[in-house]
């Protein structure tokens, strides 16, 4: 690795890093008590939005009328997308005449799009026009986020409330995400992107006489307004199919910077947020602490593993300075693909600048194990963070049996149920990769998808499970996952990696929210300082990462062995 | 949950007006006045005619062009895409084999000078990256030179012309734009050395 490389690294994470209390303060003010910042302007559309929808935004729900609320919208989002899927032929808007998509396609996409997934097994620029890519998608990449967020805050209520049976109002937490939050920085970045390049229009795609007498039909379409969002809202599902790789989705090192930051300035800002929420802000940045020491570790190891050039291409006469180019753009290079892969796989993105499936194998390791820890390292918009919270409530729950303490956090006790409730999430991860994974390798229609032959086939099966059930969406793009099974199972699991995790997180916010604080004592175990953040670590890789660690040796581990002596898989996969 | 169904259709339908209407009119609205061409696509035109984008690459052959990075889409910006091989997988490299033996075919004396460019032999993420690092530009320069009568100077001149630095001095990689090399070097006065024939004949 260089050291241009080194200092973007650097640079970005200093960035990051200095957003976050921004972004925490501001968001503190969206979801707290109290008016917001942009209240005079969109106070008015925003009232106006309760009286047409019939919601009195002055009622708080219960955690159960505030996961029906949730569960009725993600419903209707998702059968009025599949009905957009399904009957495109038939809308307007659509200039190069794309055809309804399949069922189980459609299927897989509606539930992708509304899971905060993003997880593609359709190439946008040839299955989809721009009213479904618009009126569909990107209308579903706003209030997924959304809704990922307004879980989170729930959560945080239920630190921050005592004695209460209300976690909030599902439709205001929907409704002030959507427009305090994410509609003004969605405005801002598109506009960003179109100047630096990135087309905005509804043009027909144009036929270009190439220098040398060819003929070249290039895509077009309203991009900007979609990637913008898709970057925002941990969302990640690419306008083209190439994703952000493509130089109309992201055509400079400027918007790759930019939307390298947004992958996970959010879920950095909400650790502030939660800080500031639950009013002692070294509560939310010992989770950053705790979040930033694992981005940096996989930051180093994919950085360090793509900067090699393959054995093999060496061997066969090509210059061994210039890293693992296969699948990556040159105005990004090795070091922006790296941290790119490793930021959008941590926050739960999955939109991709470089095809993690080139990566070399510990390089591409590193954005599975992201994955399979469950997206905590920041994580997706709320995703990503009360995901960590659960992680955190078994940290406390360990430190307490080490003790011989009921174990609290903030000055809640943690007990059986909450605990109980936790773990259902935590084994929602393992159940949906290794479970699902294990069923396709054991199924010959489903295994047939495999494109390459040797370990590097496990990693392709393991990492699109891993995406599904963590609502990452990033691919190894060679595994041909538009099939009726794959469509079906990982539509499978991303709905459970969505709600087998948002239901217990409201489940633990409800009971928290009616428990009583202790003041803190003497025998309290801080979980602010340094001892905590490592606790929370080593939950994290134990509890969530060991799980994995079998599947891992037999794919990407073995594959870098092999490659190392120069050995290479022809033929069809095993 | 039946009685949630109510403001929950109200919520989708208004939403759906504000982020999947209002929100990418009111930014095409404001792209178009604002920055037309590359809301447009950044589309390149010579006497008249669209020949191109400045973002998208296209295939070039011909010995007197430069050639861009190997595309597993072939060009298509229709349908973008890579290889998506993995570091062994025998495709890939029989893949890199064969382009390596077309490469030292193409610039005959490419083999006295070395181990080849990575990029030039790796297809992109895109299948539609418009760039060359400035190393892998002038790795064709002889080739071009000699198909052209033209001195290398004159090429190692241009493509420092037209090289990019890094963003502020900081962020990406340094390049090069092929399609606008190529353009430059077709509005080059011609000049037919002995015995060669003019390019793009």
């Amino acid at each position: 690795m260089d050291s241009a490389g080194l200092l973007q690294i650097a640079l970005y994470l200093v960035i990051l890093t200095a957003l976050t209390p921004v972004l925490g303060g501001y968001m503190a003010r969206v979801f707290g008590a109290g008016p917001a910042p942009l209240d005079r302007v969109l106070g008015p559309v925003e009232r106006g939005l309760y009286r047409l929808c019939g919601v009195d935004p002055a009622r708080e729900q219960h955690w159960t009328h505030y996961a029906a609320s949730l569960l009725a919208f993600n419903l209707l989002g998702l059968l009025a997308l599949y009905g957009l899927l399904r009957l495109q032929h038939g809308l307007p808007l659509n200039p190069a005449d794309m055809s309804a998509v399949a069922p189980d396609l459609a299927f897989n996409t509606a539930v992708s799009f509304t899971t905060n997934t993003n997880w593609q097994a359709y190439s946008g620029e040839a299955a989809l026009g721009y009213l479904v890519q618009m009126t569909g998608l990107t209308v579903q990449n706003f209030v997924s986020a959304a809704t990922g967020i307004a879980v989170l805050v729930a959560l945080i209520r239920g630190f921050a409330r005592r004695g209460t049976r209300t976690v909030g109002n599902f439709w205001v937490d929907l409704v002030r995400g959507t427009l305090y939050l994410l509609l003004p920085l969605s405005i801002v970045l598109a506009l960003f992107l179109v100047w630096q390049g990135v087309p905005q229009n509804f043009d027909a795609y144009v036929t270009a006489q190439t220098l040398e007498g060819g003929q070249q039909v290039i895509a077009q379409g309203p991009a900007a307004s979609q990637i913008a969002i898709k970057q925002i809202g941990s969302n990640g599902g690419g306008f083209f199919g190439v994703n952000s790789a493509h130089p109309y989705e992201n055509p400079t090192p400027a918007t790759n910077l930019v939307e390298m930051l947004f992958l996970l300035a959010l879920a950095a800002g909400l650790t502030d947020t939660f800080g500031r929420m639950v009013g002692d802000r070294r509560q939310g940045w010992a989770i950053f602490a705790a979040m930033g020491v694992m981005l940096v570790i996989g930051i180093g190891v994919a950085t360090w593993a793509e900067s090699a050039t393959n054995p093999a291409l060496i061997a066969a006469g090509v210059d061994g300075l210039g890293g693992n180019m296969e699948g990556k753009e040159v105005r990004f290079g090795v070091a922006n693909s790296a941290l790119w892969a490793v930021a959008t796989t941590a926050a739960s993105n999955g939109s991709v600048n470089a095809m993690h499936d080139s990566f070399m194998p510990l390089g591409g390791m590193v954005p599975m194990v992201n994955m399979m820890l469950g997206e905590v390292v920041f994580g997706g918009v709320g995703a990503g963070l009360y995901g960590m919270m659960i992680f955190v409530l078994l940290a406390v729950f360990i430190a307490g049996l080490m003790v011989g303490r009921t174990p609290e956090y903030l000055g809640k006790k943690i007990e059986a149920k909450e605990i109980k409730l936790a773990m259902i999430a935590a084994l929602t991860v393992p159940f949906g990769v290794l479970g699902l994974s294990a069923l396709t390798l054991v199924v010959p229609a489903a295994a047939a998808s495999i494109q390459d032959a040797g370990p590097h086939g496990l990693s392709e099966v393991l990492y699109a499970y891993a995406s599904g059930t963590g609502n990452n969406g990033s691919a190894f793009g060679g595994f041909g996952a538009n099939t009726p099974f794959h469509n079906t199972a990982l539509a499978v699991a991303m709905l459970f990696g969505r709600f087998l995790v948002i239901l217990p997180v409201l489940a633990i916010a409800g009971t928290l929210a009616a428990k009583k604080t202790l003041p803190a004592s003497a025998g309290t175990f801080p979980t602010h300082g340094p001892l905590f953040v490592g606790l929370l670590i080593g939950v994290v890789l134990i509890v969530g990462g060991l799980t994995f660690f079998p599947a891992l040796s037999l794919g990407p581990i073995v594959e870098h062995l092999l490659m190392t002596q120069g050995i290479s898989f022809t033929g069809a996969p095993q | 949950m039946l009685k949630e169904l109510k403001p929950a259709l109200m919520m989708l339908v208004v939403l759906t007006i504000i982020t999947g209407a209002l929100y990418p009119l009111a930014v095409s609205g404001l792209a178009w006045a604002l920055f037309p061409t590359q809301a447009h696509g950044s589309l390149v035109t010579r006497d008249g005619e669209v020949v191109g984008s400045t973002l998208i690459a296209q295939g070039f052959t011909e010995p007197g062009h430069f050639q861009p990075r190997p595309s597993a889409a072939d060009y298509k910006a229709e349908a973008s895409g890579a290889s998506n091989y993995g570091p062994t997988s025998g495709p890939l490299i029989d893949q890199v084999k064969a382009r390596i033996d077309a490469l030292r075919a193409a610039n005959p004396d490419a083999a006295a000078r070395g181990p080849i460019p990575v990029e030039l032999v790796t297809a992109s993420g895109s299948g539609l990256d418009p760039h060359l690092s400035p190393g892998a530009a002038l790795w064709q320069a002889p080739r071009i030179a000699a198909a052209r009568g033209i001195p290398e100077a004159q090429l190692r001149t241009l493509v420092s012309s037209l090289t990019e630095g890094r963003t502020l001095g900081l962020f990406g990689e340094p390049r090069v734009n092929v399609l606008a090399l190529n353009l430059a070097l077709d509005a080059l006065p011609a000049v037919v050395p002995d015995g060669a024939e003019p390019p793009g004949t």
